[in-house]
C-alpha cells in the first residue's frame, strides 16, 4: 500500500512544469483571442459602442455569407478528394515490404515539410496557360486553345487536395496497420468479395482514422490563405482571404474580428461533429 | 466456377486500389520535381518542358538581396522559436504525459488547439494584443507568434515519447539510490531526445514556412520569405522564385534525410 504512492512519484512529474507553457498559452493566446471576440461586439471602428452589428452584417449579406459557404464547401470538396486518393496509399502501404514502405512515407512526408507556397507555385506551373497539363494536351491535339485550369475551382481542389494529402494519409496508415490482418483473411475465406471486405470490414474498421484524417484536412484546407489566394486568384474569394482584406487593407478591426469569430465557431463546430463522431466510431470498431 | 469469379474480383478490386494509389503518389511529388526542373531553365517563362537548361535563375537569386534578407529574418525568428518551443513544450510534456487528471486533459486540448483553430483568427488577434499593450511588430512579437502555433509540434512528440518510456527504468533508477534529476538526466533525456529532437524539426519548419501569423505580425524592416515569396508571385511569375523554390526542396530533402536517420520521423509520425 505504502510503496504504491511512492512509485507513482518517481515516474510523473509535477504539474507545476506546464505551469510556464500555460501562463504563455493565457497571456499570448487565450487573451488575444478574448480580446478580438470583445472587439467583435462593437459597431464601430474605434471600439466604442457596443453591438452585435458586425454580426448582424455578416449574417444579414449575402455576399458575406457566400464567402462563408463557398469555404466550408471547398473544405468538403478537397477533403473528399484526399480521402479518395490518400486510402488507396495507406492501403498499398500495408501490402509492401519495409524499404517500400519507408518510401511511401517519405513521398508522402516530403511535402508537408516543403514551404506551402513552394508547393502552390509548383501548380501554378502546371496548371498555367504553359503549364505541362495545356502543353501536354496540346502536343497531343486534343485542344487548340490552352484551357483555363488556374483561377479556377477545379485548380483549386486539386492543388489543396496535393498539399494537404498528407494530413489524410498518416492518420490512415496508423488505422490500417492496427487492424488484425486476419480479420481481412477470414472475410474471404468466409465467401465475401474482395470489395465486400472493403466496404464490410477495413472501410468501418479505420472509420477511427479517417475521421482523423478528414478533421485535420478540412481545418487545414479551409484556412489555406496562400493556395486559396495564389491558385484562386482574384476572382474566388475564401475566408481567410476576407478576414485579411478587411482587417489589413480596409482596416475594418471589429469587421474582421467578427468574420474571425464567426470562422473560428464554423471550423469548431466542423470539428465537434467529427470528434463526436470519431468516439462513436471507436466504440463500434472495438479494436 | 465461384472461385474463377472471386480471383477476378480480387484482381478488380487490387488493380483500383493499386492504380488509384499510384495516381496519388504521383500527385504528391510530382509538383516539386516539376518545379525542380523548371528551375533550370534558361528561357523567361515557367514553360514545361523548359526550352533549355542553364544555372542563370540561381545566379540570378545569388544576387537577390530582398529575398536574402527576407530568408535570414525568417531564420531567425525560426531558430528563436523553435528554441522557445523546445523550453516551454518538452516541460509542460513532462508535466501532462503521465497524468490522468481532468487537468492534465484541459491542458493537452489547451496546447493543442493552436493545430485546428483558423491561424489567421490568432495572427490577427495577437496583432491586436500588441497594439493595445503597445508593443510595436518586431522580432520579438514574431517569435511569440511562432512560438504559440509551434509549441503543439513539440508537446505531442515529447508526450509520444514519454509514452513509450518504460515506468520500471524510473523506478529501479530511484531504487538504486538516485535523484529525481540525475535519473531524468541520464536516463529520462537520452531516451525521449528523438522524439523531442524530431518535434523541434517539426516546429523549425512550420515557423520557417508559417504564413498566417507572420502576415499579421511583420512589416517591412522584418519581412518573411513565405510572405515575400506570395507577395512576389502575386505581382508576376519570377522564375526567381522557382529557384529559389528548388533551393528550398532541396534543403528539405536533405533534413529530412538527416532526420530520418536521426529520429526516425517516418515512423513517429505513423504512430
Amino acid at each position: 500500500m505504502g510503496a504504491a504512492p511512492a512509485a507513482r512519484d518517481v515516474t510523473s512529474y509535477g504539474m507545476g512544469l506546464a505551469a510556464p507553457l500555460a501562463l504563455f498559452f493565457l497571456v499570448f493566446f487565450v487573451a488575444p483571442l478574448l480580446q478580438l471576440f470583445w472587439l467583435s461586439l462593437h459597431n464601430d471602428t474605434a471600439g466604442l459602442h457596443w453591438g452585435l452589428g458586425q454580426y448582424l452584417h455578416f449574417l444579414t449579406d449575402p455576399f458575406s455569407l457566400g464567402v462563408l459557404g463557398s469555404t466550408l464547401l471547398l473544405g468538403a470538396e478537397v477533403t473528399a478528394v484526399c480521402l479518395v486518393l490518400g486510402f488507396p496509399i495507406a492501403w498499398l502501404y500495408q501490402r509492401v515490404g519495409p524499404k517500400l514502405q519507408t518510401v511511401i512515407i517519405l513521398i508522402v512526408l516530403l511535402p508537408l515539410l516543403t514551404s506551402v507556397v513552394v508547393r502552390t507555385f509548383a501548380w501554378i506551373v502546371i496548371l498555367g496557360r504553359q503549364g505541362i497539363i495545356n502543353a501536354t494536351l496540346q502536343s497531343l491535339g486534343l485542344i487548340d486553345t490552352p484551357l483555363k485550369l488556374l483561377y479556377t475551382q477545379f485548380g483549386v481542389v486539386i492543388a489543396l487536395a496535393q498539399v494537404q494529402m498528407p494530413l489524410m494519409t498518416l492518420p490512415l496508415i496508423t488505422a490500417l496497420g492496427r487492424i488484425d490482418p486476419n480479420l481481412d483473411d477470414a472475410s474471404c475465406s468466409l465467401g465475401a468479395g474482395s470489395w465486400r471486405t472493403f466496404f464490410r470490414i477495413l472501410l468501418p474498421l479505420s472509420l477511427p482514422g479517417i475521421i482523423a484524417g478528414c478533421t485535420l484536412t478540412y481545418a487545414a484546407a479551409i484556412t489555406a490563405f496562400i493556395t486559396q489566394s495564389l491558385i484562386g486568384g482574384g476572382q474566388m474569394l475564401f475566408m481567410p482571404m476576407y478576414l485579411y482584406q478587411q482587417a489589413s487593407t480596409l482596416q475594418n478591426w471589429p469587421f474582421a474580428a467578427a468574420i474571425s469569430i464567426i470562422f473560428l465557431l464554423a471550423v469548431l463546430a466542423v470539428v465537434s461533429v467529427f470528434t463526436t463522431l470519431g468516439r462513436m466510431s471507436r466504440g463500434y470498431g472495438g479494436a | 466456377m465461384s472461385g474463377r469469379k472471386r480471383t477476378l474480383e480480387a484482381i478488380s478490386f487490387e488493380l483500383v486500389m493499386t492504380v488509384i494509389a499510384m495516381i496519388a503518389l504521383l500527385i504528391i511529388i510530382a509538383p516539386s520535381l516539376v518545379v525542380l526542373i523548371v528551375s533550370f531553365t534558361s528561357g523567361f517563362s515557367l514553360r514545361f518542358p523548359p526550352p533549355g537548361y542553364s544555372l542563370r535563375w540561381y545566379v540570378e537569386l545569388w544576387n537577390a538581396w530582398q529575398l536574402h534578407f527576407a530568408a535570414k529574418n525568417s531564420l531567425i525568428v525560426a531558430l528563436w522559436a523553435t528554441g522557445l518551443s523546445v523550453t516551454l513544450g518538452v516541460a509542460a510534456a513532462l508535466a501532462i504525459s503521465r497524468s490522468r487528471t481532468l487537468s492534465a486533459r484541459l491542458l493537452d486540448s489547451l496546447f493543442m488547439s493552436p493545430l485546428v483553430l483558423p491561424a489567421l483568427a490568432f495572427g490577427l488577434a495577437a496583432l491586436m494584443l500588441f497594439s493595445l499593450v503597445g508593443l510595436p511588430v518586431s522580432p520579438l512579437t514574431l517569435v511569440i507568434g511562432h512560438t504559440v502555433v509551434c509549441v503543439p509540434y513539440v508537446v505531442r512528440n515529447t508526450v509520444a515519447a514519454l509514452a513509450q518510456l518504460e515506468p520500471t527504468l524510473l523506478e529501479s533508477s530511484a531504487v538504486l539510490g538516485a535523484s529525481r534529476l540525475y535519473t531524468f538526466r541520464r536516463i529520462v533525456l537520452p531516451l525521449i531526445r528523438p522524439g523531442i529532437i524530431a518535434g523541434a524539426f517539426i516546429a523549425f519548419m512550420s515557423s520557417f514556412d508559417n504564413v498566417p501569423v507572420s502576415l499579421f505580425l511583420r512589416d517591412a524592416a522584418t519581412d518573411m520569405l513565405p510572405i515575400r515569396m506570395w507577395q512576389d508571385l502575386e505581382g508576376k511569375l519570377d522564375v526567381t522564385i522557382a529557384a529559389l523554390s528548388g533551393v528550398l526542396i532541396i534543403a528539405t530533402v536533405a533534413l529530412v534525410a538527416v532526420m530520418e536517420r536521426v529520429t526516425g520521423l517516418s515512423r513517429r509520425l505513423t504512430n
